[in-house]
């Protein structure tokens, strides 16, 4: 027998962009022409999508469980919120600045996770970030404490867009900013280091067998979701000049969680499709009566972890498996 | 000739028990060794001690004459010492070229690679198919390791073991739980590998283990009790009462 | 020593209410995280049928424990038990999802404000004593806490069904084996834990507060009394509340700077270097 009798297209070709994927990144194209009124609602959609792959990656793929991943995000939007205060105002400075001060927060809070069950670190990434808030929240003369830190100036992206009162520069650059990372993101997942945080997840008691070095791929695979949650921060704080405490507030780490599971772990678009339909439903049914929204987002919570485990992405893939058996 | 693989005083205790106890052990480059003993002699604490999945009490494990005591275990398989598990530990929702060619990978030292999709990485799926076709799993290469027949995930269990290509086999219990005929074709598979390649194998099935092993020792209770050729372990009174006795009467 | 014994009176709050919560994470394994949401639902109580009914204090106390107890084993019949075999995330959300619910309902009837509540004239009041000044109802507290607390462990160490408990936290694939019907131990369990954070909800309404975040607010206090006390540990989650108590009043008293960021700090350190608590893993201890 010869491997020539395989057709090893299935796995040669997975990485291959599919129409769909095209037809996604069209949405944010029309969503600018249809809903010009709504530019910063749809940034924030954008800023969140980005802070979801984050967790996407750690969670979704390394496997990690967090429960203070905004502690990341938060670090992004101070720093960048800090840089530009003190002048150093330039958006993409600002966001390598936001990347590398997460990075280094996530590499060294790393260690932390490595170990332990789900539980264990379910707490100590709940610890790490209730540590920050604190600190954020007492150093005021850095942060401004519970006022938020004011004074933000963002100069013009690459020096030509300035931000503008409609917030189309805000969006195109967070748009921008989404999909180089989303690009960036999807190269690793499919890549051989993404192939194995896969295995990590799958069964980390066997990745040491075939020669994986586990604890320096979670190190790496948190410190990358890290940086991820840094720079959704930092783009935060810069289309909207201006970062508050609740930045790395519990309840920022607990939705976001909600919004990846709602979307479906481990698929990246889970983490963006999850993100627009909650932030979508948060919109619409927030304005109604914000109780009401809260109501609903905890039962369907609750329905999602009884019946539905794999999120939108898994009943969009049943569908389609359906839709092609029966075809 | 140096040992491949060689312990000196090897114990690990849990609380007060001991799981293995002082086992000095000495295999030879291509040997067929098989290790018996009855459930719970410390066969696979052994495994576990010598590819560093469990931490010894006491003793020292040599690899290729190297001292490996300390080293970790994905340390150990890159120094060519891979095991396979007595319960399998698969990558449920992979396919079974996904996992083989993750492991493949992994020997290759692409783990880190984060660019280039799998995909354009032709060599490390063409050995990858290749494996699959000598181990008779072509067939189900696109499947998904959890939907297959238990038969067929132990196959991959060894699989990804050969993938790493290693240097020492340790085979726990390999056909645990196979159909007869199926474990028929396991074991021809395993008879077939190079001569380069060391193999300890631990197995219940008599037959099986004179069939195959050159060499036969014999844990009890964590201790080595002897060690020799298939014919004289057959012969000796001290096995056939703690072991051979029980298996015939089980 | 005014502090201390403050501290003291709000460490037996947190260990009423906490020391369920640390009995199902040892017995089944399960992260109830919406356990803060029974004690609201004690102090909801509470306040209603004193202030809208005038039932008095002694009685409404202990309905509002009953109350959370029945709750308990409403939600424990009907949703929890599907989850014992899922991941410690899916409880997680699945709790996270049963607070959101809680908050809002509370919201919706309550309202965001704080809830007033008048003791009875005979827990007013201090007793000065030369150096130190103690509230009567904080006295009160302790005593309550105490009683409780020695009932607990009386019952685990010495009643047929603490024998079954111990077992079930233990082992509980050997209780099974030995004929223990472990399923309604864990029914039990849950609704005294229910109770009992009920109970803590409804005495702490003048110490803690009550409003629709209290489950939230208090989740970590929560968390830190079963990382540092050991999961299924009753006497190790008293010593812990206790100590976290006098710990958070003394650090709000005095350092107010770095108060709360220590109490972090502590759960972190404990979670990494005793994973298993400061008091080991056990019913029986
Ligand atoms: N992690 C462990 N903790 C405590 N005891 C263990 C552990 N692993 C194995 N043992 C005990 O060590 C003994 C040897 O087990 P094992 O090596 O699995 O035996 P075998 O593979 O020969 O059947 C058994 O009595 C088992 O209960
Ligand atoms: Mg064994």
């Amino acid at each position: 027998m010869t491997p020539a009798k395989l057709d090893l297209s299935p796995l040669r070709r997975a990485a291959a962009w599919r129409p769909a994927e095209y037809a996604f990144w069209l949405l944010p194209v029309a969503a600018f022409f249809l809903f010009p009124k709504s530019l910063a609602l749809l940034s924030q959609i954008a800023i969140t999508a980005l802070f979801c792959l984050s967790l996407d990656l750690i969670l979704g793929y390394a496997g990690i469980v967090s429960l203070g991943h905004a502690a990341f995000f938060g670090l992004g939007a101070y720093a960048a919120g800090l840089m530009a205060k003190y002048g150093w105002g330039d958006p993409l400075l600002g966001l390598a600045g936001a990347a590398v001060m997460a990075a280094a927060a996530g590499f060294l809070t790393s260690f932390l996770v490595l170990r332990g069950t789900d539980l264990t670190r379910l707490m100590v990434t709940l610890g790490v970030s209730m540590m920050l808030y604190e600190a954020a929240n007492k150093l005021t003369d850095f942060t401004g404490g519970v006022d938020g830190l004011q004074g933000v100036d963002i100069q013009p992206v690459l020096g030509m867009f300035s931000f503008d009162l409609y917030g189309k520069t805000a969006y195109w650059y967070s748009v921008a900013i989404l999909f180089v990372m989303f690009w960036l993101a999807r190269r690793l997942v499919h890549s051989p280091f993404g192939l194995s945080l896969r295995g990590i997840r799958q069964n980390v008691g066997r990745m040491p067998a075939i020669g994986a070095p586990v604890n320096a791929r979670l190190v790496a695979a948190y410190t990358i979701g890290a940086a991820y949650a840094g720079i959704a921060g930092a783009l935060l704080t810069q289309t909207t000049q201006f970062v508050s405490l609740d930045v790395m507030a519990f309840s920022r780490s607990a939705e976001l969680l909600l919004i990846l599971v709602l979307g479906g772990t481990g698929s990246l678009y889970g983490a963006l499709i999850g993100t627009m339909v909650f932030m979508a439903a948060h919109h619409f049914l927030s304005d109604i009566n914000p109780q009401y929204w809260q109501f609903w987002l905890g039962a369907a919570l609750v329905l999602i972890v009884l019946f539905a485990r794999d999120g939108i992405m898994g009943l969009l893939r049943k569908l389609s498996t359906r839709a092609r058996t029966s075809s | 000739m140096t040992p491949v693989l060689q312990t000196r005083n090897l114990s690990k205790r849990f609380g007060g028990f001991f799981a293995s106890k002082d086992v000095s052990l000495s295999i030879e480059p291509g040997a067929r060794h098989a290790l018996i003993g009855p459930n719970g002699a410390g066969k696979t604490t052994l495994i576990n001690l010598l590819t560093g999945f469990l931490e010894p009490s006491a003793g020292e494990v040599f690899l290729k004459g190297e001292d490996v005591t300390r080293l970790a275990q994905h340390q150990r398989v890159k120094r060519g010492l891979v095991r396979t598990f007595q319960i399998n530990r698969l990558f449920a929702e992979m396919t079974v070229l996904e996992s083989v060619t993750l492991s493949v990978c992994e020997r290759l030292g692409l783990g880190w690679s984060w660019w280039r999709p799998v995909g354009d990485h032709t060599a490390a799926i063409d050995e990858a198919a290749e494996l699959l076709a000598t181990l008779r799993l072509l067939d189900v290469a696109h499947e998904q390791t959890r939907s297959l027949a238990y038969g067929r995930q132990r196959m991959i269990e060894i699989a990804l073991a050969l993938a790493a290509r290693p240097q020492v086999l340790l085979l726990d219990e390999p056909a645990a739980g196979v159909p007869t005929d199926e474990s028929r074709e396991l074991f021809e598979t395993i008879a077939q590998l190079p001569r380069d390649v060391t193999i300890v194998l631990i197995e219940h099935d008599m037959d099986l283990v004179f069939r195959f092993a050159e060499r036969i020792s014999v844990l009890v209770g964590g201790a080595l009790l002897t060690e020799d050729v298939p014919e004289v372990i057959a012969k000796d009174r001290r096995v056939r009462e703690v072991y051979l006795g029980e298996a015939l009467d089980g | 020593m005014t502090i201390i014994f403050d501290g003291l009176a709000a460490g037996m709050l947190l260990f009423l209410i906490s020391v369920g919560l640390s009995v199902t994470l040892g017995l089944m394994n399960f992260v109830n995280l919406a356990h803060g949401a029974f004690a609201m639902l004690g102090g909801y109580t509470c306040a209603l049928l004193l202030s809208r009914l005038g039932v008095p204090f002694l009685l409404a106390v202990p309905a509002a424990a009953a109350t959370a107890a029945l709750a308990g084993v409403i939600l424990e019949r009907t949703l929890y038990r599907r989850l014992y075999a899922a991941t410690h995330l899916d409880q997680v959300l699945f709790s996270i999802g049963l607070i959101f619910m809680a908050i809002s309902t509370a919201h919706y009837f309550f309202g965001a404000t704080q809830q007033p509540i008048v003791l009875p004239e005979f827990l007013k009041g201090q007793i000065n004593l030369p150096g130190l000044d103690v509230g009567i109802y904080r006295l009160f507290l302790i005593g309550v806490g105490l009683v409780l607390a020695a009932g607990l462990q009386w019952m685990v160490s010495h009643t047929n069904f603490g024998a079954q408990l111990r077992a079930a936290v233990d082992n509980p694939r050997a209780a099974r084996g030995l004929g223990i019907n472990v399923d309604r131990v864990f029914t039990l369990t849950f609704a005294l834990g229910s109770g009992l954070a009920g109970l803590g909800g409804a005495l702490g309404i003048e110490m803690l507060g009550l409003d629709p975040g209290f489950p939230v607010k208090y989740i970590v206090y929560f968390l830190i009394v079963v990382a540092v006390g050991g999961s299924g540990n009753i006497k190790g989650s008293l010593l812990a509340a206790l100590m976290l108590g006098v710990f958070d009043v003394a650090g709000k008293y005095y350092l107010p700077q770095v108060g709360a960021f220590v109490i972090y700090a502590v759960m972190v350190v404990m979670l990494i270097v005793r994973p298993q608590g400061l008091f080991g893993r056990s019913a029986a201890k």
